[in-house]
């Protein structure tokens, strides 16, 4: 993204806010969305734009884990893995995950990184667990073949 | 099933496609808000919500006409925000109108709008939510093009924006207080109440913060009328209500039913009982902020008051069910690490409490356990209680009292052989 579309596309987020600061969520949302995570120049970039203290940015990204701070994955899997989801057997199916993938069973990202998997709380979509968010989007009802398929599919999207 | 003769909230399950404009118009979409805007003052509309007794749905129960006829009538400028940050644990209800029935939720904001003379409403979805965001932005394109949002609705004096924000990830922007704090670009951390929102709100101006099942429930009530409303539900819990239904059942989802229904009409007739016929063991009926419920009741009824009366609250009707072959020091154990992992830190109690919580819990799993374990759980309870700044602490100490309550020999087998 060059500085110029970044720029762009934050004057049209400040036209819904009467100040500033209100579009630093999705200051840094844009900033992080094409390499999933953050880096020191994200942070100044987004401080400076809004007027804010680097600190008080800093905070906000330590506060609210969609934000990453350190780089991860191409692809983010996301499981959840709380009281609903666990039920239906959403703990077992991210271990199994993980071990197909080659990491150990709490998660982490693949040697080539291309995968970050990680356990995340609720996806308000416990009717349908297992459920996994993947850079946002939501995959659910997910069997392990299921899940085969979709890294497939991530894996190839990669190389082409 | 007994259920609606037609859905009320979830009319995407009756009317295909009722998130595009055209569908919604023509089956009595904008209806209510042309009605007010014709017909009734800002006042008078406020007067049909109360009088429908519809109560928030995000789990509080607080009559929303009431909370309406708070904002001052003289404030130059208040805001309508809605709370679309759905992360309760069990809870997915207001994912189902936001991805199927858009437009409901847009006329009902509009409607909130008019009664307290907002101008701008911001809809604070969660960031989790962001590709599904993607179909509410397209519903308010399709609104402003027919001009039911935007300058003028209508031809009219009344105009209106309503713009998406999307969170970044935190269960306790729920909160209103600490929602507002995080749409002016803060830490979600909860504001110390009074002031309540209705005095000092978003920007430090006037503001309702409604939750998004709350304003689906204004366009029908408007357009049909109070008494409409109230035949659905009990005389104090009028109207109908979304029960989320996950767990250990058969048929999980969404059932939208007149509130006051037994519980067995939800487990039974809609969600087919325990998997394999196996017996329920016991109901978390609000999402993780719940007050356990042992066994099974199937005369139960569904409203406010009667889970009350049995120790429990409605909040926000999300039934997470238990079946014998749930071990409930684990289950509550996974309850109490996601409070632990939300709490925001701003209070020692919580910050603190939920953190010890899961560390006796993580002792009780793993075999570790010290001879005094759930005492000490009861204890930390006890010095949370009333303790904490807002209901996020508060909630965590209710799934942990009463299961040591109703279930105290299962955590006492965790203790170590009191002979040695």
């Amino acid at each position: 993204m060059t500085a110029q579309d970044w720029r762009q596309e934050l004057q049209e987020v400040l036209k819904k806010y009467p100040v500033k600061q209100s579009a630093v969520l999705e200051a840094l949302h844009i900033r992080q969305r094409d390499k999933n995570y953050l880096s020191d120049a994200d942070i100044r970039a987004v401080a400076e734009a809004l007027e804010m203290p680097v600190t008080e940015v800093e905070a906000l990204v330590g506060f609210y884990s969609l934000f990453r701070r350190q780089p991860s994955g191409k692809y983010v899997i996301q499981v959840c893995t709380d009281l609903p989801c666990a039920l239906r057997g959403a703990e077992a199916f991210y271990r199994r995950l993980c071990a197909r993938l080659g990491l150990p069973p709490e998660g982490g990202t693949t040697p080539d990184g291309l995968f970050t998997v990680e356990q995340v709380v609720c996806l308000a979509a416990c009717d349908r667990a297992p459920v996994a968010q993947i850079n946002l989007q939501y995959y659910e009802n997910l069997t392990d073949e299921a899940m085969d398929a979709i890294i497939a599919r991530l894996r190839e999207q990669a190389q082409g | 099933m007994v259920a609606l003769k037609e859905h009320v909230l979830l009319r995407h399950r009756d009317v295909p496609d009722i998130r595009s404009l055209d569908v919604y118009l023509a089956h009595g979409g904008y209806q209510a808000l042309a009605k007010a805007l014709r017909t009734l003052q800002p006042g008078q509309v406020t007067e049909m919500v109360k009088a429908s007794g519809l109560r928030g749905r995000g789990g509080a129960g607080f009559p929303t006409g009431v909370k309406w006829s708070y904002i001052p009538k003289d404030a130059p400028t208040t805001y309508v925000v809605v709370n679309a940050d759905e992360s309760e644990p069990g809870t997915f209800k207001d994912r189902e109108i936001i991805e199927g029935n858009p437009h409901q939720l847009l006329e009902g904001t509009a409607l909130c709008a008019y009664a307290i003379g907002a101008r701008v409403a911001y809809i604070y979805g969660r960031g989790e939510f962001r590709t599904l965001f993607a179909g509410v932005q397209q519903a308010i394109d399709e609104a402003y093009q027919a001009g039911w949002l935007g300058k003028n609705i209508q031809g009219s004096d009344f105009s209106l924006d309503i713009y998406i924000h999307l969170g970044a990830g935190a269960y306790i922007c729920g909160e209103e207080t600490a929602l507002l704090e995080s749409l002016e670009g803060k830490l979600g951390m909860p504001r110390a109440r009074p002031p309540y929102p209705a005095q000092v709100g978003l920007y430090g101006k006037p503001t309702v913060v409604n939750n998004v099942e709350t304003l689906a429930n204004v366009p029908p009530i408007v357009r049909n009328g109070p008494e409409w409303y109230r035949q659905f539900g009990t005389e104090r819990s009028p109207g109908v209500k979304i029960f989320c239904l996950s767990g250990c059942i058969t048929r999980p989802g969404n059932y939208e039913l007149p509130l006051g229904v037994p519980l067995r009409v939800l487990i039974e007739e809609c969600g087919g009982g325990a998997p394999e016929g196996r017996a329920i063991k016991a109901i978390l009926p609000s999402g993780a902020s719940s007050h356990l419920l042992p066994g099974y009741d199937p005369e139960l009824h569904l409203d406010y008051e009667s889970l009350q009366a049995v120790g429990a609250g409605l909040g926000s009707a999300s039934f997470i069910v238990l079946d014998e072959t749930v071990d409930i020091v684990w289950a509550i154990s996974k309850v109490t690490r996601f409070f632990e992992h939300e709490s925001c830190g701003k209070c020692t109690p919580c910050r603190e409490g939920t953190y010890w919580m899961v560390d006796v819990y993580r002792r009780l799993l793993d075999g570790r356990a010290w001879p005094g374990d759930v005492d000490l759980l009861l204890s930390i309870a006890d010095q949370m209680d009333g303790k904490c700044f807002c209901a996020l602490g508060e909630f965590a100490i209710c799934p942990v009292r009463t299961s040591v309550k109703h279930f105290r020999a299962e955590y006492e087998a965790r203790l170590p052989d009191r002979g040695m």
